[in-house]
C-alpha cells in the first residue's frame, strides 16, 4: 500500500501490529496529550521569539538606521553593535533554552509513555 | 579496477596536477593579481590532504552497508555532529566574504552573518528531533513517510538536486579562483584538484570521511579565525571601543562603518533575503542529512545547539577580522596596488587581490608568512569539506531518493544503491570539473542566494507541512513544492543579479525588480500546498489524513524511529 512508509511494510507483519497498537495507546494516554501541547507550545513561542528578534532587527535597519547609528555611550561604538551581536547571543541562547528543557522534562515525559505502553 | 589501483591512480592524478600547475603557475604571475606561489601553504595542505586520504581508507573499511555510506551509521555523536554541522556550514564565502565585507563596509557585514545564523533556532524548534524521528538517510524519507512516494521523492530530490547544483558551481568557481589567488595554481587545475579531491573522499569515505573532513576543517577554521582575532584584540588591550576608534581613524568611509550602510536598500528586499537564509537553513539537504548520523532525537538536539555556538562565535571572529583588517592593513601601501600615476591607493578597492583577501593578508599581518600559509590551506580546506558534503547530498538524492525508491520501487538491493551512489559521486565530481570550468568568467554570486531561496521555497515548505500539518496530501506537496522552485527559479532569472548583471541588460530594466524572491515563493509554496490539499478529495488523499495520527506519534515520541547502526 502507498501510504504505508516503506521502512514499516519492510518489517513483519507481527512487529507492525504491535507498533500500530502502541502508537494507539500512546496516543490515548492523557500523558501524551500534555506533552505534545506543551512542547508544542513552548516551541512555538520560542520561533516567534526568534522571528521577533531578527525581523525586528531587520525592520530597525530598514525604517530607523539611525536609531542603529547613535553612539553608545559617547565613544564611536554605536547602538547597532551590542545589538547585532545581542541577536547572535540570543539565538544561541534561545536554543540552550530549548535544549535544557527538552533534556529534562520532555525527554523524561516520553521515556515514561513508550516504557509504559511497551 | 581494484581498490588498490584506484588509491593509486588518484594519488599519482593529484601529484601530476599538483606538479603541472607549479610548472605552469610559476612564470604566470599576471598584473600582480595572482599570488607568487606560496610554499607554505602548499605544504601545509599536502599534509592536510594526505591525513583526510588516510582518514577516507579507514572510513572506507568501515562503511559496508547503507547505513554507514548514507549515515555513518548512526554512530557519530551529538558533540561531533554539531562540529561536522559547523564545518559544513562555514564555507570560504562566509570566512573570507563577510570578513572582506566587514573590510569594505563595517556593520553591513555583521547584518549578513547574522541572517545565516537565525536559521539555526528554526532548525532545533521545528525540524531537528522531527526528522531524526521520522527519516533514515535524507529529507524525502519524512516528507514520504505517510504521502506517497513517487511524487514525493520527484519533487523532493528535484528540490535538492537544484539547491546542490547552484551551491556547488558557486562552491567551484569561488574556489578555482580564490586558490589560483592563494597558491598561485592555475584556475583549471584548482577546479580538478577540489574536484578529484571531493570525489575521492564522498565515493571510497561516503559520510564517514566527510563528517571527519568537516569536523577537522572545523577546527583549523575555529583555531585560526581565534587567534587573528585575538592578536588583533590584544592589540587593543581587548577594548573593542580602542578597535573601532582606529578602525574609523583610517577606514574612509570614516564613521558610517559604524551604522547600517546602503546593503539594506528598502525593507521588502531586507525581509525577502532574510526569509531565504532564516528557513532556506532548514531545506539545505546537505544539512538536513546530518542529522540523520545522531542515535536520536536528544544528540540531535545537541548537534543543533553545539553548531549554533561554534557558527555564532565564527561570525562574531569574522567581525573582528574584519575590522582587525580594517586598523592593520588599511595604511600599509605593501598590501595595496600602487596607482599607476603615483596617487593614493584606494584603500577599499586597491586591496590585492579584492577585498575578500581581507582576512587572508590580516593573516600574514599578525601571524607572519607561516600562518599565511595555515591560513591558505585552512581556507582550501574549507571548501573543500562543503563540496563533499554537497556531493553525498547530491548522490543520495539520486540513488536513495529516485533510483531505490522511484524507479526500483523499493526493491533495490542495499549493494546496488550504495555503488550507484558512489558511481553517481563520480559524476558529480566530473560535472561539477566542467561547470566550474564552463563557468569561470561568469557572475555566480547569486547562485549561492538562489539555493538558499530554492531550499526555503521548495524543500522547507513541503518537509514542514509534511511533519506538522494533518491535511497535507501527496498532490498538495507535489505541486506546491514544484511551485515554490519554479517560482524561485523564474524569480531569480527575472531579478537584477541575472537579468541586469549576468545577461547585461540595463539597470533597473528587470522585471522582478527583487534581489532575493523567497518572500514571494516560499508563500507560494506554503499557500499552493494548502489550498490544493484542501481541495484534494482523492481516496489516497484521505488515507493520507488518516496515517497522520501514527506518523505524529513517531515524530513526537521516537516510537520506532531507526535507531544506531541501522539494518
Amino acid at each position: 500500500m502507498d501510504v504505508l512508509p516503506s521502512t514499516v511494510t519492510k518489517k513483519r507483519g507481527g512487529r507492525m501490529q504491535h507498533e500500530t497498537s502502541r502508537s494507539g495507546a500512546i496516543e490515548a494516554d492523557p500523558d501524551y496529550v500534555r506533552l505534545v501541547r506543551s512542547r508544542t507550545r513552548f516551541s512555538l513561542i520560542l520561533t516567534l521569539l526568534t522571528l521577533a528578534i531578527y525581523f525586528g532587527f531587520i525592520l530597525l535597519i530598514a525604517f530607523a538606521p539611525h536609531v542603529l547609528g547613535q553612539s553608545l555611550t559617547g565613544g564611536v561604538t554605536t547602538v547597532g553593535i551590542p545589538l547585532g551581536v545581542g541577536v547572535i547571543v540570543a539565538a544561541f541562547v534561545l536554543t540552550g533554552i530549548y535544549v535544557r528543557r527538552a533534556n529534562s522534562e520532555f525527554d523524561a515525559l516520553t521515556q515514561q509513555l513508550l516504557e509504559r505502553h511497551k | 579496477m581494484t581498490k588498490q589501483s584506484l588509491w593509486i591512480s588518484t594519488a599519482a592524478m593529484l601529484a601530476l596536477t599538483a606538479c603541472a600547475s607549479i610548472a605552469l603557475a610559476a612564470p604566470n604571475i599576471e598584473g600582480g593579481e595572482r599570488q607568487p606561489l606560496n610554499v607554505e601553504a602548499i605544504i601545509m595542505f599536502v599534509i592536510f590532504v594526505v591525513a583526510t586520504l588516510g582518514i577516507t581508507k579507514w572510513a572506507a573499511s568501515r562503511t559496508k552497508s547503507a547505513a554507514d555510506f548514507y549515515a555513518a551509521g548512526g554512530g557519530i555523536t551529538g558533540f561531533q555532529n554539531g562540529l561536522a554541522i559547523a564545518g559544513d556550514y562555514m564555507s570560504a564565502a562566509s570566512f573570507l566574504g563577510i570578513s572582506g565585507l566587514v573590510f569594505a563596509s563595517g556593520f553591513d557585514g555583521l547584518i549578513y552573518s547574522i541572517g545565516f545564523l537565525v536559521g539555526w533556532p528554526i532548525v532545533m524548534f521545528l525540524i531537528a528531533e522531527r526528522l531524526r524521528n521520522l527519516g533514515r538517510y535524507t529529507f524525502a524519507d519524512v516528507a514520504a513517510y505517510r504521502l506517497s512516494a513517487t511524487p514525493i521523492r520527484i519533487i523532493s530530490a528535484l528540490g535538492s538536486l537544484t539547491v546542490v547544483a547552484f551551491y556547488l558551481i558557486a562552491q567551484m568557481v569561488g574556489a578555482g579562483k580564490l586558490i589560483e589567488l592563494l597558491f598561485g595554481l592555475e584556475y583549471l587545475y584548482a577546479v580538478i584538484a577540489v574536484g578529484t579531491l571531493m570525489t575521492v573522499y564522498v565515493a571510497f569515505g561516503g559520510m564517514v570521511a566527510t563528517t571527519w573532513v568537516q569536523i577537522i576543517k572545523a577546527c583549523l577554521l575555529l583555531g585560526g579565525a581565534t587567534f587573528m582575532a585575538f592578536v588583533v584584540m590584544m592589540s587593543f588591550n581587548f577594548s573593542p571601543e580602542a578597535m573601532f576608534a582606529r578602525a574609523v581613524e583610517v577606514h574612509p568611509g570614516a564613521l558610517s562603518i559604524m551604522a547600517p550602510g546602503k546593503m539594506v536598500s528598502d525593507p521588502i528586499s531586507a525581509i525577502s533575503l532574510g526569509i531565504a537564509l532564516m528557513f532556506g537553513t532548514a531545506g539545505l539537504p546537505h544539512i538536513l542529512m546530518r542529522f540523520f548520523t545522531v542515535s536520536d532525537a536528544k544528540a540531535a538536539r545537541k548537534s543543533v545547539f553545539i553548531a549554533t555556538g561554534l557558527i555564532g562565535y565564527f561570525y562574531i571572529l569574522t567581525f573582528i577580522i574584519g575590522f582587525g583588517a580594517i586598523t592593520f592593513l588599511m595604511n600599509d601601501p605593501a598590501y595595496f596596488r600602487a596607482a599607476a600615476d603615483g596617487s593614493a591607493y584606494d584603500k577599499v578597492k586597491d586591496l590585492l587581490g579584492g577585498t575578500n583577501m581581507a582576512a587572508i593578508h590580516l593573516a600574514k599581518a599578525v601571524g607572519g608568512s607561516l600562518f599565511l600559509g595555515f591560513i591558505s590551506a585552512v581556507a582550501f580546506a574549507t571548501i573543500l569539506a562543503v563540496v563533499a558534503g554537497l556531493t553525498l547530498a547530491g548522490a543520495t538524492a539520486i540513488s536513495h531518493d529516485i533510483y531505490a525508491s522511484v524507479i526500483r520501487k523499493g526493491r533495490a538491493s542495499e549493494a546496488s544503491e550504495v555503488r550507484l551512489s558512489k558511481i553517481t559521486a563520480i559524476i558529480i565530481g566530473l560535472v561539477a570539473i566542467v561547470l566550474g570550468y564552463i563557468f569561470e568568467q561568469q557572475n555566480v554570486a547569486f547562485m549561492v542566494g538562489l539555493a538558499f531561496a530554492v531550499a526555503a521555497s521548495c524543500n522547507f515548505p513541503v518537509l514542514l507541512m509534511s511533519i506538522l500539518w494533518r491535511g497535507t496530501t501527496t498532490r498538495g506537496a507535489f505541486w506546491g513544492g514544484l511551485a515554490g522552485l519554479l517560482s524561485a527559479l523564474v524569480m531569480v532569472c527575472l531579478g537584477p543579479a541575472v537579468w541586469e548583471d549576468t545577461l547585461g541588460h540595463a539597470k533597473g530594466s528587470a522585471p522582478f525588480p527583487y534581489a532575493n524572491p523567497a518572500l514571494f515563493s516560499m508563500t507560494l509554496a506554503f499557500v499552493s500546498i494548502w489550498l490544493i490539499s484542501k481541495f484534494d478529495s482523492s481516496a489516497s488523499a484521505d488515507a493520507e489524513r488518516a496515517a497522520f495520527d501514527a506518523q505524529y506519534v513517531r515524530s513526537e515520541t521516537g516510537l520506532g524511529a531507526s535507531g544506531a547502526a541501522a539494518h
